[in-house]
């Protein structure tokens, strides 16, 4: 069995990864991992993104005009249903 | 005027225990109908809220308005939440649902939250990848990682914004997104290949134009 999964190519192993990663077994165990730089090379990759895309894109803050906005959209919303005070107009 | 709330870290969830407690008081009263409580919760939740839809869209007045629907819908349903999930879950489910509906709208990859949880079909990460002294390290940038998620199919991108970006874990993703966790894991890992394609310059033979 071991054997067999470390003598995969590198395509049988990368087209079985996203169920490996599903199933939440350990790839950097996988003996084809550990045998095949390529590979490695390939989920570093992809850590790389998850890094970079963490790094690149902060949460970031909503411009402070929106509530105003969100709120008068509530206000209209009431002011629809039971005609309540409705700001401006 | 956006109320000011002490700033909750845009940290996991499960982290902010003191919000916790300011977040569980705030909804109490805003299911009640107290509209300042209902501020609060705007102020608690904005940050993350806007940035999924801003990474969602890739547009700021886009991103405004999906938020400020999302904010609407929450208004209109709050009384609703049982607390069977967070709520912080709860609300994001729903502005996921609100993106969904607009990317449907513009016609773009019309799915519903089901058929973009679907493995699909196409997937062969089975391509020949190069030699490895082509690994990204240090080689990315923010324009082109932005094009590269914009162009990804939608229900990649939910996963890989809400788990690379937001910082979701895969059991709260799964919870948003009614799918497994399992299947949390395996979309974000093909989520992740794509973009990798893609900045890599070379895309794949299904992409369409
Ligand atoms: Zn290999």
């Amino acid at each position: 069995m071991t054997d067999d999964r470390k003598n995969l190519s590198c395509a049988a192993f990368q087209a079985q990864l996203p169920e490996l990663i599903g199933s939440g077994e350990n790839v950097a165990s996988h003996p084809h991992f550990q045998s095949c730089e390529l590979c490695r090379a390939l989920l570093a990759d992809l850590e790389t993104i998850a890094e970079a895309a963490r790094q690149l894109f902060p949460i970031v803050e909503p411009p402070d005009e929106l509530w105003e906005q969100i709120e008068s959209a509530i206000k209209n919303e009431d002011g629809r249903t039971d005609s309540g005070p409705t700001g401006q107009d | 005027m956006a109320p000011q709330v002490p700033d909750s870290p845009p940290a996991p969830i499960a982290s902010a225990v003191s919000s916790h407690s300011v977040e569980a008081d705030a909804l109490t009263r805003a299911q009640a109908g107290d509209h300042q409580a209902f501020a609060q919760l705007y102020s608690l939740h904005k940050r993350r809220i806007y940035s999924l839809c801003l990474r969602m869209v890739g547009n700021i007045a886009a991103a405004e308005d999906l938020t400020q629907e999302a904010f609407l819908q929450l208004h209109r349903k709050i009384a609703t939440f049982r607390g069977d999930s967070a709520f912080s879950t709860w609300l994001h489910r729903l502005a996921v649902n609100v993106v969904l509906m607009h990317l449907r709208r513009k016609g773009l990859q019309v799915i519903s939250l089901d058929e973009a949880m679907e493995p699909a079909a196409e997937e062969r990460p089975g391509r020949n990848f190069g030699a490895p002294d082509l690994t990204l390290a240090g080689t990315i940038d923010r324009l082109a990682l932005q094009r590269a998620i914009d162009n990804l199919p939608a229900g990649y991108r939910i996963i890989f914004v809400l788990h690379d970006i937001e910082g979701y874990e895969h059991n709260e993703i799964a919870s948003m997104l009614d799918c497994s966790i399992g299947n949390s894991k395996s979309q974000l890992h093909k989520a992740r290949l794509k973009l990798r394609d893609a900045l890599r310059g070379f895309p794949r033979k299904e992409e369409r134009r």
